[in-house]
């Protein structure tokens, strides 16, 4: 068996603040294979953002990783020194932001966000940049004159498509997508996402895709792990879990969201809201709002266990 | 950092209340002392060309200075709140003018306009206060006028004037209310810039009369005895100023960085 | 201010016709209001000008003379209209034009303000980005209790300080005066064309004589740091504070993900987009600057037209007062009104 590209061991992230420590991510372990596409969902809180920041040693401060181990193709993440980090950043790990109007400089070209890039971490020279770069434009469907002009200049969907290139512009191993979808409207996240999928096949790309939207996830991971106060409650191939989900909150999840193949359903919303990360409830973090509570839920907080090849952290299948 | 503000300016304060009872020497009584001596013993902080002790003037000096401050911030704040409420409650073209009139007044460099106005006048408390008092209406009216315009437009505003609100009620209970925060940072910063002009004026011979104790004069005086060499005739009385200042300024700072959530928010 | 909105090429054009049109009723008021400052409210300045009782026939001399026997609306019509032609009216101690005068002081001042201002700029640009790197350490602390100090002095004090220390005391430099005996600069002449800007730093140069050169340097170097450090403290706290805004912003962690080093980070990023606030900060200061300029022209005896104002008022010339004054405000709506020009040309959010 080949090894995984990416394998996160057990990693726990905290934010410090004025109340206390926010446990953003808490023991979280996965694995990803080369060329496969992994979707982590989650409510906004979950740690899932949190989570991709980590891959990329980029916890903004006052966060930091308390816990923990990162390997990706043999390498240490969190070993490693700044330089090397910068190293990869970009180059072999990338990631695609949720808002592209303001996740590129707005005083600088999209030519010249391609060229920095390129400058940074290669030695390819101006002019050939900039035919790289309109390569990669080609590639997305824009225009290669727009190179020379300012990111407002650009529709959102456009934007996006510019987010992407500069992810993809140095064929990086992994590519991390933080909501890509989210700040677009319905129309153009369909073409994104179409995109997205035509270019993972012809790159061949591994793909971690971060996303609220379980929709998104249907179309586009092969696995899914589902995120809840922090934690991994439930990890395994996408069918499976759509087919059969195991934990209550997943179940939830899925019974929230519409569905266009039985519109007579009603939706039903999780009672409840997600935890406070800095005084979590005892036990399982779920316990508050699961419907199939019960004594041992409120007294210790269930280890994943493998169940239907899947991985579940609930005590119904312990 | 608000604290440590304040308990510097309580402590000038309290220094220049209490100097009449604190005071070794009669602060304008010349020749109590050998002239021009460098601090000792027997007179701490030196004595100047006249003959009078430093300490006396230093503890004495900030009376002037204090009064004008607060003279000219009470009447400078009244009026500028007032014109900046009703010119941006009432809009239109009362807004306009006013605003065109506050600009104009703050296109001066203060200090050009207290002078000019100060020349006019003539010397004294009072006179000094009206002409500092006139140069820093335009920050209180700017800042209470953009303070108004955004809570006149807040929904909960709205939704009062739909009950039937009267202006002037609408006003009192709603506006009023969010003003106070920025206004009270203004006033603590119009404090430090009131007395920094007000040496200044003091400084040009624009503002007492020679025969008070005043840190202003002792900086003129000064002025002919650097070459001389005594640092002590300016130094104190120059830091007591820089003291002051800048205990209203931190206050005024660390005020503002209260109220400003998103600077608070990166701590 | 009403501020450019986003579009074509047409809205900054009509942004600046806005603008310009906006300075029109702003400077009458400006005008107005001096006039009503300096000859209003004391009444009759004349009578003030000779505070002892002078004979009649002098102050009736000099009624007229001036144009004040004439009444308050046509003295400011008279004022108004002269000023468009650029007079200023006369001096009440020669009767010469009080433009001349004040237009011979201004280079001085335009030298001072000149430099301290870029002083104060690098200065507080440096200190800001340093506090901002290093936030919440003690060199941030350091930096930010630096500027609330500098805020706090008086600059005459300040420039007395430096007087004592570095020009009584060490000798290393004048005491005051912008230049010494014999060494004004004469500028370039070629042909029959004179080239004089006034500003001594730039005019030694022209003339190619170093030694003169240096030696202006030399004296503007003590007004300049005590000016410079007095303003620069809110340079300091606006790039700070701009950079930690920025810093925080997405495109930043974006370009950190793109694995682009902190330098260019640094400047690329974060201060190209805290650059815009910074050159109107230079705008709103610019009146500040000159009233600083006023004490700091004092205490180094520097004779721009701060010193020009000062020594007026001594004589009791209140046509070269009301002179001076109107001038200081001109200059400053004419930086305000440049500087919103150029950050709207600036802002490619607005240009394209």
């Amino acid at each position: 068996m080949v090894e995984p590209l990416l394998t996160v061991r057990e990693l726990s992230v905290e934010y410090a603040s004025k109340r206390g420590q926010v446990k953003a991510v808490t023991d979280v372990s996965l694995f990803l294979d080369k060329g496969s596409t992994l979707g982590i969902v989650g409510e906004s809180g979950s740690g899932k953002s949190t989570l991709g920041f980590a891959i990329l040693n980029l916890v903004p401060s006052p966060g930091r990783v308390v816990a923990g181990k990162i390997m990706f193709d043999h390498t240490d993440i969190l070993k490693q020194n700044e330089d090397n980090m910068r190293r990869i950043r970009g180059a072999e790990i990338s990631m695609i932001f949720q808002d592209p109007l303001t996740s590129l400089n707005p005083l600088l070209k999209i030519r010249d966000h391609f060229t920095e890039l390129f400058r940074v971490h290669s030695s390819t020279n101006h002019e050939d940049s900039i035919s790289r770069a309109g390569q990669l434009l080609d590639d997305l469907g824009i225009a290669r004159e727009r190179l020379s002009d300012y990111p407002h200049q650009f529709s959102g969907g456009m934007r996006q498509r510019v987010m992407i290139g500069l992810a993809l512009a140095l064929n990086p191993k992994l590519v991390i997508a933080d909501e890509p979808t989210t700040a677009l409207d319905v129309i153009v996240e369909a073409q994104i996402l179409e995109l997205m999928k035509k270019l993972k096949d012809a790159y061949g790309l591994t793909l971690i895709l971060v996303t609220h939207n379980i929709g998104i996830v249907a179309e586009m991971a092969d696995r899914i792990a589902v995120m809840y106060a922090g934690r991994i409650i439930e990890m395994g191939p996408t069918n499976d879990i759509f087919a059969d989900p195991l934990h209550p909150y997943t179940k939830g999840l899925l019974e929230s969201a519409p569905n266009i193949l039985h519109p007579e359903r009603s939706m039903r919303p999780i009672p409840g809201s997600p935890p406070d990360l800095i005084t979590l409830p005892t036990g399982c973090k779920f316990h508050p709002r699961c419907p199939r509570v019960f004594e041992t839920c409120r007294m210790s907080d269930p280890l994943p266990v493998e169940c239907k090849r899947r991985l579940v952290a609930c005590h119904l299948y312990a | 950092m608000v604290v440590i503000g304040a308990i510097t300016v309580l402590a000038v304060v309290m220094m220049t209340i209490l100097s009449p009872y604190i005071s070794p020497f009669n602060p304008s009584a010349i020749n109590v002392g050998p002239l021009l001596q460098p601090p000792n013993s027997r007179f701490p902080l030196g004595t100047n060309h006249l003959g009078e002790d430093m300490l006396s003037r230093v503890l004495w000096g900030g009376w002037v200075m204090l009064q004008v401050a607060i003279l000219s911030v009470v009447i400078c704040s009244i009026i500028g709140v007032t014109i900046g409420l009703v010119g941006a409650y009432a809009g239109g073209f009362v807004d306009k003018i006013s605003s065109l009139v506050m600009d104009s007044i703050y296109a001066f460099p203060g200090l050009v306009l207290a002078i000019a106005i100060s020349a006019m006048l003539g010397p004294g408390v009072i006179n000094m206060a009206l002409a500092i008092a006139v140069v820093y209406i335009p920050s209180y009216f700017r800042v209470v006028r953009s303070q108004v315009l955004t809570v006149k437009e807040l929904t909960y505003v709205e939704a009062a004037r739909a009950l039937g609100a009267k202006s002037r009620r609408i006003l009192t209970r709603y506006i009023l209310p969010n003003l106070l925060p920025s206004v009270v940072v203004v006033i603590t910063l119009n404090f430090a810039d009131a007395i920094l002009t007000a040496a200044g004026l003091t400084f040009l011979g624009l503002g007492v009369p020679v025969s008070t104790a005043d840190w202003g004069w002792d900086l003129t005086y000064g002025r002919q005895l650097l070459f001389s060499g005594a640092w002590w005739v300016i130094g104190f009385p120059g830091l007591m100023i820089v003291v002051t200042v800048w205990g209203f300024t931190i206050m005024g700072e660390g005020l503002s960085e209260l109220l400003n959530p998103k600077l608070r928010e990166i701590a | 201010m009403p501020q450019p909105q986003q579009g074509g090429l047409l809205t900054l054009r009509s942004y600046v016709v806005a603008r310009v049109l906006l300075t029109i009723p702003m400077v009458l008021l400006l005008l107005t209001l001096v006039f009503v400052i300096l000859r209003v409210i004391p009444g009759d300045p004349v009578l003030l000008h000779f505070e002892k009782a002078a004979s009649p026939a002098a102050m009736d001399a000099m009624r007229h003379e001036l144009g004040t026997d004439k009444p308050l609306i046509n003295q400011y019509i008279d004022y108004v209209w002269g000023l468009l032609h650029g007079d200023m009216g006369k001096s009440m101690i020669d009767y010469s034009p009080v433009s001349q005068q004040v237009m011979s002081a201004f280079p001085a001042t335009l030298e001072l303000a000149i430099y301290s201002t870029a002083f104060a700029v690098v200065l507080g640009i440096l200190l800001g980005v340093q506090s901002s790197r290093r936030f919440h350490s003690a060199q941030d602390h350091g930096i930010r209790t630096f500027g609330t100090i500098t805020y706090s002095l008086p600059v005459f004090f300040l420039g007395m300080v430096l007087q004592l220390t570095l020009a009584v005391g060490l000798h290393l430099f004048p005491t005051g005066g912008r230049i010494a005996i014999g060494m004004e600069p004469v500028g370039l002449t070629i042909g029959s064309f004179h080239i004089a800007t006034g500003l001594f730093t730039v005019d030694t140069l022209l003339e190619g004589n170093l030694v003169k050169f240096v030696t202006a340097l030399r004296y503007l170097f003590l007004p300049t740091i005590s000016l410079g450090l007095v303003i620069c403290g809110t340079f300091i706290r606006m790039t700070r504070s701009n950079m930690l805004e920025t810093l925080r912003m997405d495109f930043v962690t974006a370009a950190k993900a793109r694995g682009l080093p902190n330098r260019v980070i640094t400047y690329t990023y974060a201060l190209k987009n805290a650059f815009l606030p910074i050159l109107t900060m230079i705008g709103l200061q610019f009146a500040a600057l000159l009233a600083g300029a006023v004490l700091t022209e004092t205490t180094f005896s520097w004779p721009g037209l701060g010193s020009y104002l000062v020594g007026r008022i001594g004589f009791r010339d209140y046509t070269a007062i009301q002179g001076a004054v109107v001038f200081f405000g001109l200059l400053v709506t004419l930086v305000s009104l440049v500087v919103d020009l150029l950050y709207a040309y600036l802002d490619p959010r607005v240009r394209l």
